[in-house]
């Protein structure tokens, strides 16, 4: 088990023809911190190769499926076929709450144009139309998003002047999002159209203002198995009042107002820092990098939002909050640390959790062999600084780049350029920054970009992780080889994982999971010797 | 039965050739389909004198699963049967998809089951997407004729539609039956197009010589040979009937570089509307601007 990586490395890309063997070592890394605090550089966002099964999902997934899947109240509907459209219904354990039975919620619900053949012949235009105006007529929604799929942008189907038209004779916000699957080489594309859409159709459309002291807005957290609810929670304990989340059980009108935040806390960097970017330059939001997956990391990010607002009754209170939980948490962590201490993990999963949950691992002093992202850029590995020379492809360039200017009315920076510096002289507060997921890792693991499935398979065979992170398209490939695999998208039948509370969830997850013999008992057919196989089929 | 697809470039006159000659077969004693793949769907006008009333994608939207045979095809000169495709309007939708959703479903209704001596496709302008390669794909067509005339776009746009035969060719059947010169008088035309279809490989298979008499049947609904057999013009395209009727050369063509369709025009009667020196296209750049 205690194989040079870069042994491994070789191994796993062997197979392949000459010029994918050198794109494919490209993708694949071995950490280390050099003595300029840089990490090794990792090629991602790149297309995936003919001939590999990926983990990748598509940039209608992206948008639809996790931007604005999550939000309750904006009624979503797929212009294409029914296929595109069954992935409308939310798969992803994304859960909402409303505060009284009365309020709207869509989620439920997957509304598509079910476009057949004579609408893509004649154009699906009118069929669009009388859909939005059937949807509105059955649910009366405060907005409409119209989602694109494949065949419409071939067509040529202008979803946006749809959007426009029945706006006005609707007299409701109704806009289009082209985020035709083929449009990007991941999701990752998919998010950034969704973030384009939000800051163009609804951030800063409602103005309402709030007394309250700490006001913030949470980026990049959907939700999934109630992580947001564990959150919500969180933040009114401590008195910080939270405008809205980009998504997770979220509203249309919470982000029409969100611009009246006082901070911006980003989550999944990867899929939202556009919006929290804009929302800087447009209305002089600041944005941080924070993180609610492990306990630590929770206790870390309250202080930094403490710092930030540098209120002593804030700070007090966080730190009653943090001591309370922590001492809860501390219970289940030493517990299940003791059983768990020194197993191993992998994670390839998403293009931020493939980071965060290494901390929830740390924690119970498992340690990570091997992680990567599906869908990440290279900031997402080693950290923004790498963001000005980046080269934007021409897979990246047809999307929109959304350059803003302040508001001339509305504009206010929440600090001063002096405040911000003065901030940033604090241990680990760092502003429109996100340090990556390498430079958080131990050397010589491996990092691998849009993991294959035949490297999962090899490297499952090489190094028996007690445990595999990633999600449903691998997990039953991974279990048939005997390894418990944890899903980080949709946390299977699990969750909350996010805070203290959601930290004790998943020490008790993957205790479960990582300790029960069940897969080592498991003799599947395919290993039945010979012999044994005729007597069953003699019964 | 022999599959037939008329291609060419736009506005050269494929569906008026098409029809006058589909006419000198059905005279002759054959019996034939014609199959109209434009969205405009006028590509049997002549034939039934007066467009078709309902194109089969408009029949397939109303009737649902309903559609039979007889909504779709009509009857049309001496026996001939005629459809159209029909498509979007111009603007929305995808003809392209429209073409191959109509002979999908022509060929389920058992249209070519008939017994038919010939089907002639007639193409919208360019091979420009899928769709209109539709008529070219195995089981379709096997021959195709080009209309083309002595000006240089229509060559240009005959030899494009060699590219696309040249790619079905190896896939499948499909064969170029010759070059069909609807003339506009353009100076050495038939010396030019003789060379250029033996330059691809192919045959000058008849040169239809310009005459006024096609526009009066046009407006009459008619084609010639229907509105005055006994004008030369209807002879015209009996002769090219017999021409295709008979024909022996089936070829994958040999599309020509740019530089060697530039100096064909130059050889045959531009030479003296020339600068000083000839412009010979070098780099990549250059040759994309003369197609441009």
């Amino acid at each position: 088990m205690s194989r040079d990586p870069r042994d491994v490395k070789e191994e796993l890309i062997q197979i392949y023809p000459k010029k994918l063997r050198q794109k494919r070592s490209e993708q694949i890394v071995i950490t280390e911190h050099r003595e300029d605090g840089s990490v090794p550089e990792i090629k991602s966002n790149v297309r995936s190769s003919p001939g590999i099964i990926t983990q990748r999902g598509c940039t209608y997934a992206g948008c639809k499926g996790v931007i604005f899947g999550p939000t309750r109240d904006i009624l979503n509907l797929v212009h294409g076929p029914i296929g595109c459209s069954f992935y409308a219904w939310l798969t992803r354990r994304n859960q909402t709450r409303t505060p009284t039975d009365g309020d709207a919620n869509f989620m439920n619900y997957c509304l598509s144009t079910d476009m057949q053949e004579e609408n893509i012949v004649f154009g699906g235009e009118k069929k669009l139309k009388a859909a939005v105006k059937e949807a509105f007529d059955l649910f009366h929604p405060k907005a409409i998003a119209i989602f694109s799929t494949c065949p419409v942008g071939l067509i040529g189907d202008d979803v946006h002047a749809v959007a426009r038209e029945m706006s006005a004779e609707l007299g409701i916000n109704i806009f289009g999002l082209s985020c035709e699957g083929y449009r990007g080489v991941s999701q990752s594309a998919g998010h950034h159209i969704a973030n384009n859409g939000l800051f163009k159709h609804i951030i800063g459309l409602d103005e309402t203002p709030h007394d309250d002291k700490f006001k913030i807005n949470l980026l990049g957290e959907y939700n999934i198995g109630g992580d947001g609810f564990v959150l919500e929670e969180l933040f009114k304990r401590c008195g910080i009042k939270q405008i809205s989340t980009f998504s997770g059980n979220s509203t249309y009108d919470s982000m029409a107002n969100s611009h009246t935040a006082d901070l911006n806390l980003v989550m999944c960097h990867r899929s939202i820092n556009y919006a929290a970017e804009m929302m800087e330059k447009k209305f002089g939001i600041p944005w941080m990098k924070v993180n609610f997956i492990g306990a630590e990391a929770t206790a870390k990010t309250l202080r930094k939002i403490a710092q930030y607002f540098e209120d002593a009754e804030l700070t007090e209170r966080v730190e009653q909050v943090i001591a309370e939980d922590m001492a809860v948490v501390e219970i289940t962590r030493s517990r299940v640390k003791a059983r768990c201490q020194g197993k191993t993990a992998m994670l390839f999963v998403g293009g931020s959790r493939a980071h965060h949950y290494q901390m929830l691992f740390t924690e119970i002093g498992m340690k990570t062999l091997a992680a990567g992202y599906e869908f990440g850029h290279r900031d997402d590995y080693e950290g923004r600084s790498v963001l000005p020379g980046l080269k934007v492809d021409a897979d990246s360039r047809n999307i929109e780049q959304i350059d803003p200017v302040p508001d001339p009315e509305r504009y206010r920076a929440r600090r001063s350029p002096d405040q911000i510096a003065k901030l940033e002289g604090l241990s680990e507060m760092e502003f429109r920054d996100y340090i990556g997921m390498m430079p958080q890792m131990d050397d010589d693991t491996l990092v691998i970009d849009d993991l294959s499935h035949h490297e999962t398979e090899r490297l499952l065979e090489i190094y028996k992780p007690d445990i595999f992170c990633a999600g449903i398209k691998e997990k039953y490939a991974v279990q048939k080889m005997g390894i418990p695999c944890k899903q980080l998208h949709s946390y299977d039948y699990g969750g909350p994982y996010a805070g203290f509370s959601g930290a004790i969830n998943f020490f008790n997850d993957i205790d479960r999971m990582v300790n029960m013999k069940i897969w080592s008992h498991v003799t599947p057919p395919w290993n039945t010797p010979e012999p044994q196989r005729e007597e069953v089929a003699a019964d | 039965m022999r599959k037939v697809a008329i291609y060419g470039k736009g506005g050269i006159g494929k569906s008026t050739t098409t029809q006058n000659t589909v006419a000198a077969l059905a005279e002759m004693g054959k019996k034939v389909m014609v199959v109209g793949c434009d969205p405009k769907a006028d590509s049997t006008r002549l034939l039934l004198g007066g467009l078709a009333q309902k194109t089969v994608l408009d029949t397939l939207r109303e009737e649902g699963d309903e559609v039979i045979l007889e909504d779709v095809l009509r009857p049309g000169y001496s026996g001939t049967r005629c459809t159209e495709s029909g498509g979007p309007e111009p603007g929305v939708g995808c003809a392209g998809r429209g073409i191959i959703t109509s002979i999908n479903l022509l060929e389920q209704l058992g249209a070519y089951e008939e017994d038919l001596d010939y089907v002639f496709y007639d193409v919208l302008g360019d091979v420009v997407c899928g769709g209109f390669a539709m008529p070219m794909r195995e089981g379709k067509a096997q021959e195709i004729y080009i209309v083309c005339s002595g000006e240089m776009m229509a060559m240009y746009a005959a030899n494009n539609i060699s590219k696309g035969i040249v790619k079905f060719a190896q896939a499948g059947g499909v064969r170029l039956g010759g070059i069909i010169c609807n003339s506009r008088k353009v100076d050495n035309e038939l010396e030019m197009i003789t060379e250029f279809a033996r330059l691809l490989g192919t045959q000058m298979i008849h040169f239809v010589p310009r005459d006024n008499d096609v526009q009066r049947a046009e407006i009459n609904r008619k084609t010639v040979i229907e509105w005055r057999p006994n004008v030369p013009q209807a002879d015209e395209y009996r002769t090219l009937a017999r021409a295709i009727d008979q024909n022996q050369l089936f070829v994958i063509p040999k599309p020509l570089e740019m530089e060697t369709l530039e100096k064909l025009l130059i050889d045959f009667g531009l030479a003296e509307c020339m600068d000083a020196a000839p412009p010979v296209p070098a780099t990549g750049a250059a040759k994309a601007g003369a197609i441009a």
